[in-house]
């Protein structure tokens, strides 16, 4: 791994194509060559100098630009085996039952393509690392060439060496009558044409857009951190994305935000007023949803206190959570997602003789939220509730159970006592069914005297604050794009020999005619030698075009 | 060399840093799903809640002691089943400084009550009514444990029905030495 010594005595690094100082090609290549490869300007692409330890090793695969083309290919290529059927999370299927769901839908593929885990393939292992070792090829390329390039094209020196001046594309070669005032009317033309013009003795640099070179880097950090972005949403604290179910009156703890509660107080459902005509009806066509709305108060606990701790809640304020007006507090917004009908809330009971029926003893109203263990009807009358189901699923054991702590089936064991029968008589009682009196028959009974119902809403919780840096990273990203495509680095090497003979070389990354263009001003008005396109002329001129013009760009 | 090695030190870090950074992207990924209790060894959150007497009954209170920790509901048929048995060890383990609290989700003070009434119970049951405790602690399914120990780091996180047996172990686990 030696230094190229290059004839002009510069000490130039290991796979350095063209001299650092002069531009002499290095290469035995470069110097059969007509046309040098001006792609990074020549520089030693770092990953090729040093190849000794493992890291260097790992470094220099990464590097490649032929590896990071297989893997965008190859990412390309899964990510879109990803949309061939819709991945699990949108499937409409509860979660147990999303793989029957696939072959059920699609058969046999659909069994397969569920159990080769590609129903959830962009959080497979393989997808992440495929696009982390993309992530890394961009970033280990992008400092290998970039990085050379960038201290190429700030050392720049204004005078080359013919042998350089000979190998670019455009050439020109005369005499010059008087070579002070060509270079002045050249420095003169180029400046007005906006090139930036450098001059050392009888040579002369004019150059334009070098930014423009930068381009494909400037792309590939907006990429980087696009991908960090998303990385950083799995760290806690940059990404919460929860869900809550809250019923009217109910006061909950937010999940995700800590010490902040909400209390529903009204869920609003407003439809047009539409009815649903015959064959609407059929096919199921609801009254139009106008309205979905929950009015809320956000409560937030005292700095320090302790989860459970609700004595001392701080109101935040009132508001009115609606579709696409979501709660935003502290970085976090609440969306209303969600909604339930009519869950019992309250059940109000009569105490009647089963004899005369219409002779209440009084009325019961049982605040299923808070059920009390006896309701004293006055007139010596009381009703104890012995047992509570909020979700009556049978007997076990002689024992009422519940199914679920939800009032979706209530059922009562009551305790009635009156005057008549001050021992009290036992009746269980459960909605729409005749009361069961396991103590012998009764002589009276709870008649069921209406219900006051209740809504929920159910919220999701976000909180995304990698947002910002998505578009950072995909501003930065196309800017990049913008600068790499819409402008051109455009070079103008100009210097006249001791012997008089004039020569003159240009170059351009893409865009040859806007080059021209700016040549045939300069020729003209300065009275150059005619240029030519040792490309144009050459026997194979279209492969070789082919080939450069893409390489050129970076 | 001097040149040489510094290189072989940058180059080092990067790759280190990509891919500790792609570790952490698949690890998280995989995890995320997961009804996750806190962490074993992790510092047990301080809570405050209020049993069915009104005493208030604070974690940080029990420092010193092991704590045996139960999130139930009475719909919840393993909760039923081990509560008897938690409550006889809960005898045992009491004077030997082991604090057993049950953190009913959410239901009424009758339910609840009756529940305690119907099985005797006699360890204190506090009722988390804004389910705070329970997003703190972020218990998934019932019924869910955690064995505290006396210096306020989670020893074991067990969900799901435990036997007497095990539940006397787990008591012995935190029990202060």
């Amino acid at each position: 791994m030696e230094n190229i010594i290059c004839a002009c005595g510069h000490s130039n690094p290991y796979g350095t194509k063209l001299c650092e100082k002069c531009g002499r090609p290095l290469t035995e290549e470069g110097k059969q060559t007509k046309v040098v490869d001006m792609r990074y300007d020549g520089t030693a692409i770092r990953s090729k100098t040093y190849n000794t330890t493992i890291v260097d090793k790992i470094w220099n695969f990464f590097s490649n630009v032929k590896v990071g083309i297989a893997l965008i290919i190859i990412t390309l290529v899964s990510a879109s085996i990803g949309t061939i059927l819709p991945q699990a999370i949108y499937v409409n299927a509860p979660e147990p039952s999303k793989a029957e769901y696939y072959e059920k839908v699609y058969g046999v593929l659909g069994k397969l393509y569920n159990n080769l885990g590609l129903s959830h393939l962009y959080n497979t292992w393989w997808f992440q690392i495929l696009v982390g070792m993309l992530a890394i090829s961009i970033i280990v390329a992008s400092l290998d060439r970039g990085l050379p390039l960038h201290k190429s094209l700030k050392n720049q020196r204004v005078k080359r060496h013919e042998s350089f001046m000979k190998r670019q594309r455009i050439v020109a070669e005369g005499q010059a009558s008087n070579p002070d005032e060509t270079l002045d009317k050249v420095e003169q033309k180029m400046t007005e044409l906006k090139y930036h013009v450098r001059r050392d003795g009888s040579a002369l640099l004019a150059e334009r857009g070098r930014f423009a070179r930068y381009g494909p880097y400037i792309n590939h950090v907006g990429l980087i951190i696009f991908l960090a972005g998303v990385m950083l949403r799995l760290v806690p604290g940059f990404y919460v994305d929860e869900t809550i179910w809250i019923r009217e009156g109910e006061t909950r703890a937010i999940p995700g935000m800590d010490g902040y509660f909400i209390k529903n107080n009204k869920f609003i459902l407003e439809t047009h007023g539409n009815k649903p005509q015959d064959e609407q009806m059929n096919q199921g066509v609801n009254a139009m949803a106008k309205n979905y709305q929950t009015d809320i108060t956000l409560y937030k606990q005292p700095d320090g206190s302790l989860p459970g701790d609700i004595d001392n809640l701080e109101k935040l304020r009132d508001y009115s959570i609606r579709v696409n007006h979501p709660l935003k507090e502290n970085g976090f917004a609440l969306y209303q997602m969600n909604y339930r009908l009519n869950e019992l809330r309250q059940m109000n009971f009569n105490l009647v003789n089963k004899a005369t029926e219409e002779d209440s003893l009084g009325q019961i109203k049982i605040d299923l939220t808070n059920p009390k263990k006896e309701y004293d009807l006055g007139n010596g009358s009381s009703v104890q509730i012995l047992i509570y189901t909020p979700d009556f699923d049978g007997f076990k054991d002689g024992e009422p159970q519940t199914k679920t702590s939800i009032p979706n089936n209530p059922a009562f064991l009551f305790r009635m006592t009156t005057p008549e029968t001050p021992k009290g008589e036992v009746s269980f009682v459960e909605i729409k069914k005749p009361p069961l009196e396991p103590l012998g028959e009764n002589k009276y009974r709870m008649k069921f005297a209406g219900a006051e119902m209740r809504n929920s809403s159910n919220f999701t919780i976000r909180k995304d604050i990698t947002i910002p840096i998505l578009f950072v990273g995909g501003i930065i990203f196309m800017i990049g794009v913008v600068i790499g495509s819409y402008w051109n680095h455009r070079r103008l090497w100009l210097q006249v020999e001791p012997d008089g003979r004039v020569l003159m070389a240009a170059h351009v990354n893409k865009n040859m005619f806007s080059m021209k263009k700016d040549l045939d001003k300069v020729t003209t008005f300065a009275g150059l030698p005619p240029y030519e396109d040792q490309l144009e002329k050459s026997e194979d001129v279209k492969k070789s075009t082919m080939e450069k013009e893409g390489d050129n760009t970076l | 060399m001097e040149k040489k090695k510094k290189r072989l030190v940058i180059r080092t870090i990067i790759l280190a840093v990509l891919v500790l950074a792609i570790g952490y992207t698949v690890y998280g990924t995989a995890t995320k799903d997961k009804v996750e209790l806190l962490a074993v060894g992790s510092k047990a959150p301080d809570f405050t809640l209020v049993d069915l007497n009104g005493e208030k009954h604070k974690l940080s209170d029990y420092k010193g002691q092991g704590v045996f920790l139960n999130f139930w509901g009475t719909w919840c048929k393993p909760c039923e089943k081990e509560m008897p048995a938690m409550d006889r060890q809960y005898k045992v383990f009491k004077d030997q400084g082991v604090q057993t609290l049950a953190v009913n989700i959410a239901q009424t003070d009758f339910e609840v009550q009756s529940f305690v009434d119907r099985y005797e119970l006699t360890f204190p049951v506090v009722i988390d009514k804004t389910k705070s405790v329970m997003t703190t602690y972020n218990v998934g399914n019932l019924p869910a444990t955690l064995l505290i120990d006396p210096d306020g780091k989670v020893a074991k996180i067990i969900t799901g029905e435990m036997t007497e047996g095990k539940i006397a172990s787990y008591m012995e686990l935190v029990k202060p030495k």
